[in-house]
């Protein structure tokens, strides 16, 4: 096996697209780590990026915030202006593990890894966030929703890697929240995720919502019926039981070892409930 | 010569015993200089790895290993076949356990196994070897498995006591109690009938299974291994190999935890077997993957309770039918569960059945108090649910059933002084009882019970030159034992207890002692300790009284130092320890006590538990707000080490309670082998445990000591279940209470 620790995009871009046999990412490895320890990854390449400075930064970009791939969880968590914009985004990937995994995890490799049950994708996706790819062909720009595209699966092609992901401007009295539910109180994986990333007029309206879960479907789902049950309302009782039936109604999901469809079915609702009235508070309350 | 034994433990006054001083082992586990299994290397060391079976039942047609040996780099690859043919039956199955004959009978069991110069040497190698399975009906459920058309893992392997026409895989029946169950339930208010279940926990230990073989061409072996009692691996790997017990010594690692789970073999055969193919030393190493898969879990249980009791909280009758699965081969703790079931009451009309039936699930192994939770379960559910359909205090009603000294025991003895009793009115008596509970919580309380164990044991005590003691056991330290007895023995000798080190000795420096288990090592290893103490102070008053020229008759051992009895014995200034270490070798020789004893009168132990839990009734999340564990310790020798069993205890049951479960798919195949998905509490899921030491001494013991280390996971899990149902009017009589489970329960009210 080899390993390859490039100091520019440039030059990850050829030696990725050049590299023979299987070749992978490495950003913090707490997945590609565990899972080659476990035999299911057998990599003949290992091409790191955390060497590549361009993808350490978390940057202003028109009134945005543009985060490298290699920023770790930690790093987000400190970041006091990006906290303040997307709380919901930072706090989902800031329950990523434990203090050892966020020192080196990163939110790219969460929403690479392609995980249904990924925390911080529902997030991503309820911020309409945008992941900024780089490959033999240049550079595009794709909506976070659309790279997954199933357990494990992504849409990257070869030769391609994602470069940085982009949170968009945070208007006025705007504010998103996250919760999973997990058996334990953390070093667990959601059973089911929900974020809400809202924004309400002077009166408390709700003017704009995004709904996504997550562990409920092959991949993130992004719940319109949701978001609509939100907008325009006050999210009073009947608007918040319309959101809950919402999510309910599109959740997806299989009965595994970490829960049943019914348990999952039905917390969907509940924890998109209860982040509702988070984003709600944190953006300034109900008038 | 007389010594000071004060013999009335309840009155003694000690000096060191029941004080706190530092563990002499932290300073090592905490800097990493302590050494457990995996950190033993030898020159020229090879890697071992075992191949396992991906099937749950499957017949071995054939294994072709040419391929694997003639990988460079493979030094040896063993299969059964390479293995002697062993006719005792217990020990040809701990053997087909460590490496499967003619089938593969559960998931993971192990099939061959390489010894090479590298871990990916080994683990290429195992890629290897082609198997041909011809894979058979499987079953993993307990109820399924006595099913009359159950595939059979065993045709006709089950005892006398069995009766004709059940399953094959029924391999034995118990039966425990007396009176006459119907009589008494008739004169009951209700007779409450309901059925339990719990599923298989594993101990869950962090440190996994690794050893280190080396076989010298002359057939003289030497073993390091993590394990819970070297001379258990060395009596029953010589039994395997067809060894002679003194050419075999093995010398225990650091342990990382064991909790029964290291009460028997897995790799060491193995490795030994690799090592004298080879010519070379071998290590292996288990992953987490294989621990779970191919250690020895727990068993899952089914249980029917039938309990009578009048409105007033007495209850009349007591009724079980217990059925365990322990894996693939006989030996679940059955017997254990149906003996413990009803060992807290005072019944007139008691009778348990249970039943030993195997799955097609790896062979379980001891685990704390082996077979106890799951009956405790059942029963302590099953009185709660009728003294609160009475409208009684679960307290109340456990206090007025509760045995006591006198009490004939369901199993069978009448208890010597016990102290339940105390642990209910000390429950009762503490503000966690009368604390207010706000909405979506609930109270439960629980008892348990277990026997205790003493058995063989040898201790060496030496006398340094210098007046330093040092202590030479055979039980591996899992529970701070190495302190308790520098303790007792600092204790015995009056001596500061810095002055003592005990070491924990291999097969060849001491004679046959039981494994740390039953919770006997502080019981029987701290009563050897003061007898070897008690024997070195003979010799010191002879030496004393040699120098003084008097009688030995006339000196006495006081306070750490030998004094004439009287004046008439002449004036003569004490004479410490140090000072008669000093001059040994003038007075003949190195002085040094042991004692060597199948210790009998371990005193039986019971506990009682309360504990509050908050439940989310729209996600079916449980939380544990406050818990508290009171038990009678008999003698506290070292109290933070009584309370950390405790609390431990305590922790695995609400995991066991909660979250913890094996978990089999359609296919037969372990769906959770790894920490992620198999759920022990951690540090975020647990208030802190809250501890009563209560001490009615153990007369079987010069100093009181009874054994703590098992009972304290007996109550946790009905506690936990009684509060749960209590939060939420629901009763879930399925272990563990996950989330779904318990939210569907709730949906369905
Ligand atoms: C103990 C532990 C606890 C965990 N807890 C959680 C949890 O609570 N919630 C959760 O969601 N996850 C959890 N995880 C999983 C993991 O930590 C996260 O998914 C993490 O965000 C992965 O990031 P990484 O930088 O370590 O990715 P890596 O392991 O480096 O990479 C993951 C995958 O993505 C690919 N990849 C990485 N970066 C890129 C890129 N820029 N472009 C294209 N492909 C890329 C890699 O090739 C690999 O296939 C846990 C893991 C561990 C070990």
């Amino acid at each position: 096996m080899q390993y390859i620790s490039p100091t520019t995009v440039d030059e990850a871009v050829h030696a990725l697209s050049s590299a023979t046999g299987a070749c992978r990412i490495l950003a913090g490895g707490t997945d590609l780590l565990v899972q080659m320890r476990a035999g299911m990854k057998r990599p003949d390449t290992l091409l790191d990026i955390k060497r590549i400075d361009a993808l350490h930064q978390i940057t202003a970009e028109d009134g945005g915030w543009r985060i490298g791939a290699a920023v770790s969880g930690a790093e987000m968590g400190e970041h006091a202006a990006l906290v303040s914009d997307w709380p919901g985004v930072v706090e989902a990937v800031n329950l990523i593990g434990s203090t050892q995994i966020q020192g080196r995890a990163t939110m790219a490799g969460n929403l690479c890894n392609a995980s249904p049950a990924a925390d911080s994708v529902p997030a991503l996706v309820a911020a309409n966030a945008v992941a900024r790819v780089v490959g033999p062909h240049g550079q595009r720009d794709v909506a976070v929703l659309d790279i997954p595209s199933g357990p494990g699966k992504t849409t990257l092609e070869p030769g391609e890697f994602v470069a940085s992901t982009y949170l968009p401007a945070r208007g006025a009295r705007s504010a998103d929240a996250y919760l999973r539910f997990i058996p334990r109180t953390e070093m667990d994986i959601a059973v089911v995720g929900a974020a809400v990333s809202l924004t309400l007029d002077a009166d408390g309206i709700c003017t704009a919502a995004r709904v996504a879960l997550g562990a409920v479907a092959p991949k993130v789902l992004l719940v319109e019926a949701a978001a609509r049950a939100l907008i325009g309302s006050r999210l009073d009782a009947p608007a918040l039981d319309a959101l809950a039936e919402a999510c309910s109604a599109a959740a997806k999901p299989i009965a595994d070892k970490r829960g049943t469809v019914e348990f999952r079915t039905q917390v969907a609702g509940v924890l998109a409930r209860r982040a509702t009235l988070i984003a709600q508070t944190r953006a300034g309350g109900p008038a | 010569m007389a010594l000071d034994n004060k013999t009335d433990a309840g009155k003694r006054q000690f000096k060191i015993v029941g004080t706190r001083p530092l563990r002499p082992d932290g300073v090592d586990k905490v800097t990493g200089r302590a050494r457990f299994g995996a950190d033993m290397s030898a020159p020229g060391m090879l890697v071992g790895a075992v191949l396992r079976s991906p099937h749950p039942h499957a017949q071995i047609r054939s294994i072709d290993t040419t391929r694997a040996r003639a990988l460079p780099g493979v030094h040896a690859v063993v299969t059964r076949a390479d293995f002697p043919t062993v006719d005792d039956a217990a020990i040809a199955d701990i053997l087909d356990n460590c490496m499967a004959g003619d089938k593969a009978l559960y998931d993971g069991h192990a099939v061959a196994a390489v010894a090479a110069a590298s871990g990916a040497v080994a683990r290429h190698a195992l890629e290897l070897i082609a198997v041909d399975y011809a894979p058979l009906p499987f079953v993993t459920d307990v109820d399924a498995a006595m099913k009359p058309d159950a595939p059979a893992l065993h045709p006709s392997r089950a005892d006398e006591t069995v009766p004709p026409g059940l399953s094959a895989n029924v391999m034995a029946r118990h039966q425990f109690g007396h009176g006459d169950i119907e009589a008494g339930l008739a004169a009951a208010d209700r007779v409450l009938e309901r059925s339990y279940r719990t599923e298989a926990t594993h101990q869950g230990y962090i440190e996994p299974h690794a050893c280190l073989a080396s076989v010298g061409p002359d057939g003289k072996a030497d073993l390091w291994c993590c394990t819970q009692g070297q001379y258990m691996v060395r009596n029953t790997c010589a039994a395997i190999l067809g060894m002679e017990q003194g050419s075999l010594r093995v010398t225990p690692s650091e342990i990382g935890g064991g909790f029964g789970g290291k009460t028997t073999v897995f790799l060491e055969p193995v490795a030994l077997l690799l090592s004298k193919k080879a010519g070379r030393p071998v290590k292996m190493v288990m992953s987490r993957d294989e621990v779970f898969r191919a250690s020895g879990p727990t068993a899952s249980t089914s249980i029917d309770v039938r309990i009578g009791m009048t409105k007033d909280g007495r209850i009349t009758a007591g009724f079980a039918e217990l059925r365990y699965q322990g894996g693939a081969y006989p030996g679940s703790p059955v017997d254990m569960g149906s003996m413990s079931a009803f060992a807290p009451y005072d019944l007139e009309h008691v009778k348990t059945i249970g039943w030993d039936v195997v799955t097609n699930r790896p062979k379980q192994a001891a685990y704390r108090a082996p077979g106890a939770p799951m009956a405790a379960f059942a029963v302590e559910s099953a009185i709660d649910e009728l003294a609160r359909g009475f409208g009684l205090d679960p307290l109340e009603v456990r206090l007025k059933n509760a045995a006591r000294e006198g009490t004939r025991a369901s199993y069978g003895p009448t208890f010597p002084a016990i102290g339940l009793e105390a642990t209910l009115r000390a429950a009762k008596d503490h503000p966690h009882w009368s604390a207010p509970l706000g909405p979506n919580q609930g109270r439960g309380v629980a008892c348990g019970f277990w026997f205790n164990f003493g058995g063989d044991t040898c201790v060496s005590l030496n006398i340094t030159p210098d007046g330093t003691v040092t202590v030479s056991e055979g039980n591996p330290d899992i529970g701070g034992s190495r302190a308790s007895m520098s303790m007792m023995a600092a204790e015995e000798l009056g001596i500061p207890y810095e002055k003592v080190r005990t070491i924990i000795a291999d097969t060849g420096s001491l004679g046959q002692n039981d494994v740390t288990d039953g919770s006997r090592v502080t019981f029987a290893v701290g009563l050897a300790t003061i007898e070897a103490a008690r024997a070195a102070k003979r010799e010191m008053c002879k030496r004393a009284a040699q120098v003084w020229g008097i009688d030995a008759d006339a000196v006495i051992w006081e306070d750490g130092a030998v004094r004439p009895v009287s004046p008439n014995a002449g004036k003569h200034p004490p004479m410490t320890l140090a000072e008669i270490a000093a001059i040994a070798s003038n007075t003949g020789g190195p002085i040094a006590g042991h004692c060597e004893v199948n210790a009998e009168g371990a005193g039986v132990s019971f506990g009682t538990h309360i504990a509050d839990t908050e439940v989310d009734p729209e996600t079916g999340a449980v939380k544990i707000l406050r818990y508290t564990v009171l038990q009678d310790a008999g003698k506290a020798v070292h109290p933070d080490y009584v309370e950390g069993q405790f609390q431990g205890g305590a922790v695995q049951g609400i995991g066991w309670a909660l979250n913890e479960e094996y978990i089999y798919g359609d296919d037969g195949r372990l769906q959770n082998a790894g920490f992620l998905d198999y759920r022990i509490p951690v540090a975020s899921d647990l208030p802190m445990i809250d501890t009563v030491i209560l001490e009615i001494p153990n007369p079987g013991h010069p100093y009181g000591v009874r054994g703590v280390g098992e009972t304290p996971i007996v109550p946790p899990l009905a506690a936990v279940a009684n509060a749960v149902s209590h939060a939420t009017g629901v009763r879930l009589t399925h272990l563990p209470i996950s989330p779904p489970r318990l939210l569907a329960a709730i949906r369905a009210k």
